[in-house]
């Protein structure tokens, strides 16, 4: 029984990084149902689970997939789905369960161009907003934007520690080319990575209800030991029991946003590539920013003052660090491979005017592209014979 | 302690009802402090509780090992009131969840209780499913005829004919037949009982408990508000009086023509249906791993 990967480099796709993560996370069961382009995770899961001794299991389609994993979860197991647009669309009403039910799991969401069906082969950042605002009512979600093989695998290990610490779903919003590009990552000894294991509570204790909303973190309960827990969709008290009324509602959000905004500093994730004394900042996240990296270097070997700001949380928003930069640039720029999306929080925390890059889903650009377009900038590009701005 | 009627004068009539109510047989499984549900009078869901929580007492599994879970609905608010750990889902995802709950955890016990909209409605899909894999799980659907939480609107289980909140000329659908879906699904317990035949239905209940496999218990039940009073139904009572009439017990029963028909006054077939032994997704599972982990070594 092989339990994690050889230490050292390996050659090997975004959703076997993910899948080998996953394991050595911790994670125990998978639910899911195929959609490309992140079939391959659910493929390997089910080589790979049984023989750790996790539960890995098909299910009818992307609703029943979160649900059963929100199921596992609450059972005690580290659970996991993978799926794309249409699959992360179905899941939404199943992520507001796992929110008011603070059950931790992993989503990864491979993006490929939408809306609908749209090109389920090429590559898209067009739910970068369904990432935070997809599911109805009153949320704070964690969504991790990889930009590598390297970053599918760390960024697992961490999705999965950070749906432990703040006990709700988190996302891995990759884009398709991250899912399925092969390069070089490093595998260190398991014992190197940090791994949060679940806090549970074993036994009824009276002095505990099922909820604390005074505090970030209670530890869960588990079914099957004796402590006669209540867990509701419904708004509910500390005991769990349902509640009509808008004060117990109130104490709730009140802890469901806290916990993640009262920690915010220790969520956030970013980096920040030649900005020191950057005149032009390029936003870009995901695949896109290996481009704009690229369009750094060359732009400064022409002697441009240019930078990038890349999120590796997309949620919560690099609220603060938005702010501080737009002290000091002349000029952003979000580059997105979409129509406009993250734009507009950047635009919300900028003290001086956000000029938008869109690139169309389902094609990378290159970084000759993508600089003329910056270059281009602030007259907003014209999509050839599709939407202009 | 059992209520001691011994020094009545000297006690408070408020004080004995107290000791009274503490000492109910069912208090001990009940979430006391809940009451009173939230059913309307009439309905037959209170009786579904309370048989349910019989067969735990008969079963003899330890309450602490049963894990209840729901989706949306009337009936689904059923495991709020037991004091046993109960999980309230999103409206039709009930199994699925308790199929996710069940593969990780195989020592529990689980029930999924919830109504005909929740289960065959918006949850077709998952407990077509769950039967196909034969999850080791007990599920009690409280068939109602109607989405009685939202007013009395059709269904999938309406019968033809029926005058309901959005069928206002009768419903032009024909219904599903639960225990003939069931059984061709691949239930490998499946029984249909109603809320009149208690003592039955008890009995059921247990065995679908104790049953290792996909058990499947359809209870016909009264909506005297919502589905009852536009179906000659006016209470809870004519309800009950018309499954006292027409009611019969056949086990052997053609199962394809067990639907039922209020309106032409067809005879409703109750029984158990199937009882057979199958391999359970989880010893399927267990072969998987023994696989997995032997190519390994």
């Amino acid at each position: 029984m092989k339990k994690f990967i050889n230490k050292g480099q390996h050659f090997m796709n975004g959703n076997y990084a993910c899948v080998e993560a996953a394991i050595l996370a911790g994670c125990r069961f998978y639910g899911g149902y195929p959609i490309t382009p992140s079939s391959e995770i659910l493929e390997g899961m089910s080589a790979r689970l049984p023989e750790v001794g996790g539960h890995f299991i098909e299910m009818e389609d992307e609703i029943g997939s979160i649900a059963a994993v929100l199921g596992a979860s609450n059972a005690g197991l580290k659970a996991m789905t993978a799926t794309s647009g249409p699959g992360f669309s179905l899941m939404q009403e199943g992520i507001g369960l796992a929110m008011i039910t603070e059950t931790p799991c992993v989503i990864v969401d491979e993006m490929r161009a939408g809306p609908s069906t749209g090109i389920p082969t090429r590559v898209s950042q067009g739910d970068v907003m369904q990432g935070r605002w997809g599911t109805h009512g009153d949320v704070e979600t964690i969504a991790y934007a990889p930009n590598s093989v390297q970053e599918m695998f760390d960024l697992t290990i961490e999705a999965f520690n950070q749906s432990e610490n703040y006990r709700q779903p988190v996302f891995i919003m990759a884009d398709q080319v991250v899912g399925h590009m092969s390069e070089k990552i490093v595998i260190n000894d398991p014992d190197e990575y940090h791994v949060t294991e679940r806090i549970t509570r074993n036994s009824h204790d009276d002095s505990m209800t099922v909820f604390d909303y005074s505090r970030d973190f209670t530890p869960m309960f588990l079914p099957g030991k004796g402590f006669h827990g209540m867990v509701d969709s419904l708004s509910h008290d500390e005991r769990g029991y349902p509640s009509n009324s808008p004060e117990v509602g109130d104490m709730m959000m009140g802890h469901l946003l806290g916990k993640i905004r009262n920690n915010r500093d220790k969520i956030v994730r970013y980096e920040e590539f030649m900005l020191e004394d950057a005149d032009i900042v390029i936003v870009a996240y995901g695949i896109l920013s290996r481009v704009a990296e690229r369009v750094v270097t060359d732009g400064r070997k022409n002697g441009l003052k240019i930078g990038m700001f890349r999120p590796v949380t997309l949620w919560p928003f690099p609220d603060h660090e938005i702010e501080r930069l737009s002290e000091n640039a002349e000029r952003i720029v979000v580059a997105e491979i979409n129509y406009g999306q993250y734009s507009h929080p950047v635009r919300e925390y900028s003290r001086i005017p956000v000029e938008e890059i869109h690139f169309i889903p389902a094609a990378l650009p290159s970084p000759e592209a993508m600089l003329r377009s910056v270059l281009k900038s602030p007259e907003p590009r014209a999509i050839k014979g599709g939407v202009s701005k | 302690m059992p209520p001691s009627f011994t020094g009545f004068t000297e006690k408070k009539m408020e004080d004995v009802a107290l000791e009274i109510e503490y000492d109910h047989p069912k208090s001990r499984y009940l979430r006391t402090e809940r009451l009173p549900h939230i059913w309307c009078p009439g309905c037959g869901i209170g009786i579904v509780l309370n048989s349910y929580l019989e067969a735990v007492g008969k079963s003899g599994i330890p309450a602490e090992d049963i894990v209840l879970v729901s989706g949306i609905g009337c009936t689904a608010r059923l495991p709020g009131y037991s004091n046993i750990d109960s999980y309230h889902t999103i409206h039709g995802r009930g199994i699925a969840f308790a199929t996710g709950m069940k593969v990780a955890n195989p020592a529990l016990r689980v029930s999924v209780i919830s109504g005909d909209g929740d289960l065959f409605n918006i949850g077709g899909n998952h407990i077509m499913h769950a039967a196909r894999r034969n999850v080791d799980m007990l599920v009690i659907c409280v068939n109602n005829f109607n989405y009685g939480m939202t007013g009395g609107q059709h269904g999938a289980t309406t019968p033809i004919g029926s005058r309901t909140a959005s069928s206002p000329y009768g419903s032009t659908e024909d219904s599903f037949n639960l225990p003939y879906i069931m059984a061709a699904l691949g239930a490998s317990y499946v029984a249909r009982w109603t809320v009149l035949h208690v003592r039955q239905l008890v009995q059921s209940i247990t065995r679908g408990m104790k049953h290792r496999g996909f058990s499947f218990i359809e209870i016909l039940s009264t909506c005297p508000p919502n589905f009852g009073k536009d179906n000659n139904f006016p209470s809870g009572f004519s309800e009950m009086e018309h499954y006292r009439q027409f009611c019969t017990v056949d086990n052997t029963a053609n199962l394809r023509e067990i639907s039922i028909d209020f309106l032409a006054k067809k005879p409703i077939v109750l029984g158990e249906f199937v009882n057979e032994r199958r391999k359970t997704y989880h010893e399927r599972e267990e072969q998987v791993m023994k696989m997995a982990q032997g190519d390994q070594q």
